[in-house]
């Protein structure tokens, strides 16, 4: 057997070695009876297998997760759904031609909506109809995958990556697939190695294979060689971890015994799961765009409260700061977010797609006012340019909590603040009466070296340390003390070991950071003498 | 239909109106009744299926739309009731609020 390498993109980090199991839901191979009672029979059947599966799911899902599968079960449920699939059969039709007419019909009317909530559900309906024709076409369904392989797919559908076993190990492969996609969040946080966009046609994915998925690689038959070079990637892997592990508890503390407050950075309340709280002093950042993204479309108010929730809840009395939706730039959402700008990263992103949109605003306010009943919520607005920005939401918030009052809804008036992440927002911080600043260090980085962050050939001028970025680090951290205004910094190189002294010595004492790399970055920060620091950067005279 | 229906309307103010968490409320709660529930925009109808979520999501009734009620059975009263007071509640905030309405 002939070693095969294939690479692609690194979606959720990890090894895994297994056998390769290809997951094809859309290969249809079915041959039709030609019997009226036997297609009607595999039919009704499909559907039995459908609604039985969905509901197994819904038992180990988290709540949002089993909001969407109890809309499909529903559905399912429901005879109206199938009953034009069925009176097809009866004229002669095949079952898995019928069903895909009656679905397809189904979801084109959903799709006709001008109401973007109604026209997102359509994925929900493909999903179903996916999902009974994989089961008349007799292919794999995800129960038979083994535990322990590594799972080969064009895209997976987050129903289905919840139905494997991953308990034995495994990994994740896909041909097509995005590292921002909600299967992408679900590897990581279920600890899944995942790896997307990679070169290969599904069939040439068999046998037994090797995932390294932090460099994108997976091969395919591995000799003896790379077998034994995985053997020793393992070793050290799950010795690194061990340590940042045992680090990730300990006081954030200097050697010379300052305490720095280390917060964490979430996109999911499922990256909660399993993460004991007394490793951080709170959440610096929730990004919320994961909500909003894909297939489920937009989240309503009662969705978003409850996710909200559900992480003030797991944070105690720990501060939680969640970011209002920051959609655009790289981050497009289908329906919401302004396509085909010259140059979305100076377009309408952030706070500016918030109010070119206060509908959907809005709805995450109230949904954040609500939550804020249930810990020390805090609501930061990204992107921010203007103190009249500021001003103009703060209002909204006003609005919202006054609205939710006389309908007798619970709320409290979560603090808000603001990401510093436009220069011109850094360079006039002391303008900003916020309750509280967040340094977005990568997408600051990218305006102030004009470098973007999505393109290679200019990824070294884009340093989150820079002279440049020190002083305006500097400036910001200044102004928020002189204003009394809380400041952090919520950008990767907040974790990062390397960057962490400097950021030190700009005088900043909070940091926030994703899971991973607490431990890490304690174990850096213990080695930081801060007597024995530079002077800090500051602007000449 | 030959006997009397009751009837009655109501706004719809939750925020995305009758969408698919809305619908699957509105359906289970439907189907806690005998009575026949059907729904319309217009009071002359044509009437939907309030007991089918599939007909209630091709309805893609709107915020700020009045809906129209009528229901047929010895339950009727108390099924009209409690539909009505699911949706001037907005769809009520939680599970509990919902469930509240099937004890009366």
């Amino acid at each position: 057997m002939m070693e095969k390498r294939y690479m692609g993109r690194c979606a959720s980090p990890g090894l895994a070695l297994g056998p390769l199991v290809s997951f094809a839901p859309e290969a249809h191979t079915r041959i039709a009876s030609g019997a009226v009672e036997i297609e009607t029979e595999a039919l009704r059947e499909a559907l039995a297998i459908a609604r039985a599966d969905l509901r197994k799911l819904v038992n180990r899902s988290t709540c949002e997760t089993a909001e969407i599968l109890g809309f499909q079960i529903a559905l399912l449920e429901d005879d109206v759904l199938a009953e034009p699939a069925f009176l097809a059969v009866t004229e002669g039709r095949a079952a898995h031609d019928a069903w895909r007419a009656a679905m397809d019909a189904e979801i084109a009317g959903y799709e006709s909506s001008d109401d973007e909530y109604f026209r997102a559900r359509a994925a929900d309906l493909r999903d179903i109809r996916d999902r009974v024709l994989a089961n008349l076409s007799g292919s794999l369904a995800v129960a038979d995958i083994p535990p322990g392989a590594v799972v080969a797919a064009v895209d997976l559908a987050p129903s289905r990556f919840l139905g494997i076993d991953w308990s034995q190990g495994g990994g994740l492969v896909l041909t097509a697939g995005s590292a921002t996609s909600h299967v992408a969040m679900l590897a990581r946080s279920r600890g899944v190695p995942a790896v997307v966009g990679l070169g290969a046609d599904l069939s040439e994915l068999a046998g037994p294979a090797l995932v390294d998925a932090h460099r994108g690689v997976v091969i395919v038959d591995p000799g003896p060689a790379a077998r034994a070079q995985f053997e020793i990637d393992a070793r050290d892997a799950s010795a690194t971890r061990a340590l940042a592990d045992a680090a990730a508890l300990r006081p954030a503390v200097t050697s010379d015994g300052t305490p720095i407050r280390v917060m964490l950075n979430i996109a999911d309340p499922d990256e909660l799961t399993g993460l004991d709280p007394a490793i951080c002093d709170g959440i610096g950042l929730v990004r919320t765009e994961l909500l909003f993204h894909g297939r489920h479309g937009l989240p309503d108010e009662e969705h978003q409260y409850a996710v909200y929730r559900r992480i003030a809840e797991w944070a105690k009395d720990r501060p939680v700061t969640i970011r209002t939706l920051d959609a655009g730039g790289d981050k497009p959402i289908p329906g919401l977010t302004v396509a085909g700008e010259s140059n979305p990263f100076l377009g309408v992103r952030g706070i500016r797609l918030s109010f070119a949109r206060p509908d959907v605003f809005r709805v995450q306010l109230r949904a954040l006012a609500r939550a804020a009943v249930h810990g020390d919520v805090k609501i930061m607005l990204p992107m921010v340019t203007l103190p009249r920005e500021l001003a103009a939401a703060r209002a909204m918030v006003d609005e919202e909590i006054a609205s939710l009052a006389s309908r007798d809804i619970p709320s409290r008036r979560p603090s808000l603040g603001i990401m510093v992440e436009v220069p011109a927002a850094a360079i006039a911080a002391d303008q900003f009466d916020a309750d509280f600043f967040s340094i977005g260090s990568n997408d600051l980085t990218q305006y102030v070296a004009a470098a973007g962050r999505d393109i290679d050939a200019v990824a070294d001028l884009a340093d989150a340390v820079a002279p440049a970025m020190l002083r305006l680090l500097r400036y910001v951290v200044d102004a928020a003390r002189k204003q009394n205004i809380e400041v952090s910094l919520c950008g990767d190189a907040g974790g990062d070991p390397r960057a962490i002294p400097l950021l030190l010595a700009s005088g900043l004492r909070t940091l926030s950071m994703a899971p991973a790399l607490v431990g890490g970055a304690k174990l850096a920060l213990a080695a930081v003498d801060l007597r024995l620091l530079p002077e800090p950067a500051r602007w000449p005279r | 239909m030959s006997e009397k229906s009751l009837t009655g309307s109501a706004l719809l103010v939750n925020d995305v109106g009758l969408h698919a968490r809305p619908s699957v409320k509105l359906t289970q709660l439907a189907k806690r009744f005998g009575a026949r529930i059907e729904f319309a925009r217009d009071a002359a109808g044509p009437w939907v299926d309030a007991k089918s979520p599939v007909k209630v999501m091709r309805f893609k009734a709107a915020k700020g739309e009045t809906l129209h009620f009528r229901a047929n059975g010895p339950d009727a009263a108390v099924a009209l009731a409690a539909i009505l007071a699911l949706i001037e509640g907005g769809f009520a905030t939680d599970g509990e609020a919902s469930s509240q309405h099937s004890g009366t």
